[in-house]
């Protein structure tokens, strides 16, 4: 039997319905891994599905594309860490950004010797091209700075919304020029200009705004996917684009909103800290009135508490501290002490790095709740440790209307009876306002390396106590 | 003959009716899988392979587009791979009480 473009058709059907079920899968954890098999199966449909068309008649550089993608992409995902997975997710986002500008371009050569070009489908092509160039750059900067090769505080320079903007009216101009002409020279000129937007659009965002841009780009990938398909009159390209440009999408808003800001804040305006850590950390504290604690204070409380909650932030990830608090969590648990988990929607560098690494230290799901979920527990809970978070749990966003996180939902953490900050040094958090929590009568902070911290407390607790 | 339409449009029509789709699917997904989620839809917007393969498989074109086809699977194939098992990955771990 011959396969038809109308058995293509129906095959990428089938693969756009497993990706929707794929998705859905993540409602809860123990659907997900069904999810996944189910978008897995769908991606395998629609490449063999596209493999039998007759568009494909030769194999020897697909063949080689596929081996070499897969033996590079199965080694990558297996040696990855955990703490990591921003990083590498950019690095990804970047491959698919740039694959759509090759498949554009590539499309454009392919028709032009065809003879099948019209003003149409060049424009499609200019969005793909243009839409993918900024994905690859973005991603690229992105992951510079998630991996410490660029500074991860905001780069700012005078005029930067001003050439922005030219940069992005001089793109247009010519993918209207390439639509109309045909111009090759033109679509060029376009992608690099494209990819100098990429730069120039996420080289001014700091690092605790990460969790946006990893969402925004992520959002970027999928429509440079819809784009393709508009391109090659591709539906389940499109559909597939969507979805992802949609997720992207709704996460980016979400995490915005989890900071009380737009998006067009978080991309033009961000603010950035440029605190000087001087002197040591518990001289600052001292003038400032803080009080710094002991571990074994915070042991004290700790083993005879009704309730403890964790509050772990991008520290945590830094100090890789969540095998330590899995540890610390069991022999809370051993004494009877109920332990649980408070994610802040923007605690980490992407959106649930938190809920992965504490995945990855073994602490079951149940034990760690979202923000809406855990906040009125607090007033009942005897001990919450903040490990490695900051903005995330200052009241100033409830009381100061002056503070520039003002407004910004936080992690009730000062209701409860004692507070310790696990920390390294008196420097601030990222927005770089002072944390008012810490001049609260019932907060301490104990200085250190977090993971040293906890284990301390760890000993502390296996040595039995007082 | 009636008037045909054009395929663009019908494009369009998928196109939007997808992002509802979507639209709906995502916001039923719980915020401790929003990593996984961000790793899943990474993978799945490999599906530029397929516009990857549709480069590179035709021998008439010339060695240029074959090659630009073929870095454009490469990189496509990265994603799809190392997309689906890094969130095969992490969704393992996610463990309930035992």
């Amino acid at each position: 039997m011959d396969f038809t473009v109308n058995h293509q058709a129906l095959a990428y059907l089938v693969s756009a319905i497993l990706f929707i079920f794929g998705l859905k899968g993540l409602t809860h954890p123990s659907t997900a891994r069904r999810g996944n098999f189910y978008a897995m199966l769908g991606m395998l449909i629609a490449i063999v599905a596209t493999l039998l068309g007759r568009d494909v008649q030769s194999y020897g550089f697909i063949v080689a594309g596929i081996a070499g993608g897969a033996v590079i992409g199965v080694i990558v995902a297996l040696r990855i860490q955990m703490t990591a997975m921003p990083q590498l997710v950019a690095a990804l986002h970047s491959f698919v950004g740039l694959a759509a500008v090759l498949v554009g371009i590539g499309t454009f050569l392919h028709k032009q010797d065809a003879g099948l070009l019209n003003a149409v489908l060049m424009g499609e092509i200019s969005a793909g091209v243009v839409i993918g160039a900024i994905t690859f750059t973005g991603s690229i900067i992105a992951f510079g700075k998630l991996q410490g090769l660029l500074s991860g505080a905001p780069v700012k320079f005078r005029g930067q919304h001003l050439l922005n903007a030219l940069l992005a009216l001089a793109t247009i101009g010519l993918a209207v020029h390439f639509a109309m002409t045909g111009s090759l020279l033109s679509l060029l000129l376009m992608t690099l200009l494209a990819f100098t937007l990429g730069v120039t659009l996420i080289i001014p965002i700091g690092g605790a705004d990460m969790p946006v841009i990893i969402s925004m780009l992520n959002s970027y990938s999928g429509w440079a996917a819809a784009a393709t398909g508009f391109t090659l009159h591709n539906d389940l390209l499109i559909i597939v684009g969507a979805l992802v440009g949609c997720s992207g999408a709704i996460l980016s808003f979400i995490m915005c909103k989890a900071m009380n800001r737009s998006i067009l804040n978080v991309i033009f305006g961000g603010f950035g800290s440029s605190s000087g850590a001087g002197d040591s950390a518990g001289a600052q504290a001292a003038e400032k009135g803080v009080k710094s604690a002991a571990v074994e204070d915070a042991v004290y409380w700790m083993e005879d508490a009704g309730k403890v909650i964790i509050v772990p932030g991008y520290g945590m990830a830094v100090a890789q501290a969540q095998h330590s608090l899995k540890e610390l969590m069991e022999l809370l648990e051993a004494r009877g002490v109920e332990v649980k988990f408070a994610i802040h929607p923007v605690a980490g560098r992407m959106p649930g790095h938190m809920n992965v690494l504490l995945a990855e230290a073994d602490i079951p799901y149940d034990r760690v709740l979202e923000m809406d979920e855990i906040n009125p527990e607090f007033p009942s809970t005897d001990v919450v440790l903040v490990v490695g978070a900051n903005d995330v749990v200052n009241p100033a966003a409830k009381e100061d209307k002056t503070s520039p996180i003002y407004g910004m939902p936080i992690l009730d953490a000062g209701r409860a009876r004692q507070v310790y900050f696990l920390k390294r040094s008196m420097r601030p958090g990222y927005s770089g306002v002072d944390n008012l929590l810490f001049y609260q009568d019932n907060t301490s902070l104990i200085f250190g390396d977090a993971k040293e911290t906890i284990d301390g407390m760890n000993s502390a607790l296996k040595g039995g106590g007082h | 003959m009636p008037e045909a339409l054009d395929p663009s449009i019908v494009a369009l029509y998928v196109f939007v009716l997808a992002c509802f789709i979507g639209y709906w699917v995502v916001w039923g997904v719980t915020p401790s899988l929003h990593t996984p989620l961000v790793a899943l839809t990474n993978a799945i917007s490999g599906i530029v392979l397929i516009g990857a393969l549709l480069v590179a498989g035709d021998p008439e074109s010339g060695i240029l587009i074959q090659f630009i086809g073929f870095i454009a699977v490469l990189l496509a194939s990265i994603n799809v791979f190392g997309g689906f098992l890094v969130t095969h990955r992490m969704l393992s771990m996610f463990k309930k009480k035992k």
